[in-house]
């Protein structure tokens, strides 16, 4: 479907209708004071030739990451992007600045979207997910909220100190205003989120925990599923590398009454740190109080398959000040992305780039350890790590970047002021080990 | 849609304004939509349940039913705390139409104050509204 601007004789045959000469007139009733006077200021018209020459200037003074070396996660990872995926995304019916939902002129996108959905589902092992949020902090966000307005003698949701702190504040911003707290959950010294400390918490409507954690940790799901049960309340599962289920158990198999997660591992681009993927899906018994929009399945009057925009209601259509969220649109383009991404890596696939994954961050980390950094956590982890760097190493980490195209490790100090000198490391299949072996001999 | 005459109206339960009934029996009040309500709304597809345990007011909103054309929210007749939910709704929705005082009540409540009964319309009283 495609959006053209009006033509000049739509202009005109719709002023005949208004009765205005020009469109001018039409803006009339909007004060003097409020229009601009002069004509924006821009520069001269470029010719094609001189506009690519500016564009690669521009473009050039960026770091691409396909010449670094990147060992840095935290929330946006390098994954390879199949070649199919930016093929198949930048077909016009996809690349739209506007995702259609009208049935009638549809059908393709609305079964994209609604494979993804049922792709999200099977990853996370939950009964229903949406049609996509813009990432994982505001696809929390909304999850923290079901929580909240579901259960009204509560007004305070426990969130872990180990969720991305982006996500955390996220969350603040979103909850605060309508009268909500956040409280942290603090973390223990094997680097997991204090299970016990929840015992103390009272007036809660909902425990989020992020798996793997910020210091790439996996937690104790089945301990944290325990304790909400026990206060009564929903159990939310957050994590920011997708491809972490093809190793892991999901969050389903956890209990997990809401999962709210970052799909970017899924054949997304980083692209300066978004946009991102919100994933967000829930038990069947959550679908009613999940926001935004489900594509669903059904027939039409010839008795042929279709798919259409469903359980939407709330938001746009009636009942508006029933609605639990104001979010009325998904991320289309990147949730298309993500299930063209699942269905070319498949069930054997997704496993294989996950051991990957797991297999070159334990390397890195052994081979870190052998050039002097210090274990920090004996903890289980995923693709990413806390070590404690030898003195010295932030001035080499920089000269690293600019001298040999390598991203060594994220600082944690600037998340955690508590870890000086501590580092988050991570390797992704991207990362060879020729790479690593490289990292361990620039760093000693 | 039937005329007011047609509708069910047992002289056995209690109305309220938004079209609930409740029916007191052995301490516990059962409480539903009436035939004029799931008339007007038509097929049913979902009804939004409380949970056991929870606490209402007379007055409060506690569950709302969704049908193909129109989404309601129901108000409960009587304060208390609930003691039961008709769990066959959920997979059932349309016993609501099919059998509105019967297989297709909604709550059960313990109520803590048997006296607000008195603030509902019977049958008479009910009609005369419906007919303005």
């Amino acid at each position: 479907m495609r959006y053209l601007p009006h033509t000049k004789e739509d202009i005109e045959s719709m002023l005949k209708v208004t009765g205005e000469a020009s469109l001018d007139d039409l803006f009339n009733c909007i004060p003097d004071d409020l229009k601009t006077k002069d004509s924006i200021d821009i520069p001269q018209s470029l010719s094609e030739w001189e506009l690519n020459a500016h564009m690669e200037e521009l473009a050039s003074s960026n770091i691409a990451s396909k010449e670094y070396k990147c060992f840095m996660g935290a929330g946006s990872y390098d994954h390879y992007i199949p070649a199919i995926i930016p093929y198949l995304i930048s077909r016009s019916e996809f690349m739209t600045a506007y995702t259609p939902y009208q049935p009638e002129v549809s059908q393709g996108t609305l079964q994209g979207i609604y494979e993804f959905q049922t792709m999200v589902t099977e990853l996370l092992g939950m009964d229903v997910a949406t049609a996509s949020h813009y990432d994982c902090g505001t696809a929390l966000a909304e999850a923290a909220l079901i929580a909240l307005r579901k259960n009204k003698k509560a007004n305070k949701i426990a969130v872990s100190s180990l969720i991305h702190p982006s996500h955390r504040q996220i969350i603040h911003t979103y909850i605060s205003p309508a009268g909500y707290e956040l409280i942290e959950i603090p973390y223990t010294k094997e680097g997991l989120t204090d299970v016990g400390a929840l015992e103390n918490m009272d007036d809660i409507a909902g425990i989020a925990v992020q798996s793997p954690n910020f210091f790439g940790n996996i937690e104790d799901l089945k301990a944290f599923k325990a304790a909400a049960d026990a206060k009564k309340v929903l159990f939310i599962v957050s994590f920011t590398e997708s491809l972490a289920f093809g190793l892991l158990k999901n969050p389903g198999y956890f209990g997990a009454d809401l999962v709210a997660g970052e799909g970017q591992s899924l054949g997304i681009s980083k692209s300066f740190g978004g946009p991102g993927l919100g994933l967000l899906a829930g038990t069947k018994k959550q679908m009613r109080n999940l926001p935004g929009r489900f594509i669903g399945k059904t027939m039409d009057t010839n008795g042929d398959e279709g798919y259409v925009l469903t359980l939407a209601t709330r938001e746009q259509h009636i009942r508006r000040e029933k609605a639990s969220s104001n979010i009325c649109s998904n991320n289309g383009l990147n949730a298309m992305t993500a299930a063209i991404y699942l269905a070319t890596i498949g069930k054997i696939g997704i496993r294989e780039i996950a051991q990957q994954n797991h297999d070159k961050a334990v390397y890195l980390k052994a081979s870190l350890e052998k050039s002097g950094f210090e274990s920090v956590f004996d903890t289980p982890f995923f693709n990413e790590f806390v070590v404690k760097a030898p003195v010295g190493f932030e001035q080499k980490r920089v000269a690293l970047v600019n001298d040999k195209c390598i991203f060594a490790g994220m600082n944690l100090e600037s998340f955690y002021p508590e870890f000086k000198q501590h580092y988050l490391f991570c390797a992704t299949e991207t990362i060879s080990k020729e790479d690593i072996d490289q990292l361990a001999k620039e760093v000693q | 849609m039937k005329e007011i005459n047609d509708l069910n109206l047992p002289d056995d339960v209690k109305y309220t304004k938004d079209h609930e009934w409740a029916k007191l029996f052995e301490d516990i009040v059962t409480i539903g939509i009436n035939d004029y309500a799931q008339d007007q709304l038509g097929e049913i597809v979902f009804v939004e349940l409380p949970e056991t345990g929870d606490t209402f007011s007379q007055g409060d909103e506690f569950g709302s039913v969704e049908s193909v054309k129109a989404v309601s929210e129901m108000y409960t007749p009587i304060s208390g705390e609930i003691v039961g939910i008709n769990e066959a709704l959920e997979d059932a929705p349309e016993l609501v139409n099919e059998s509105c005082y019967e297989d297709g009540w909604i709550i059960k409540v313990k109520p803590a104050d048997i006296s607000e009964l008195d603030n509902l319309m019977d049958k008479a009283k009910y009609l005369d509204m419906l007919k303005g």
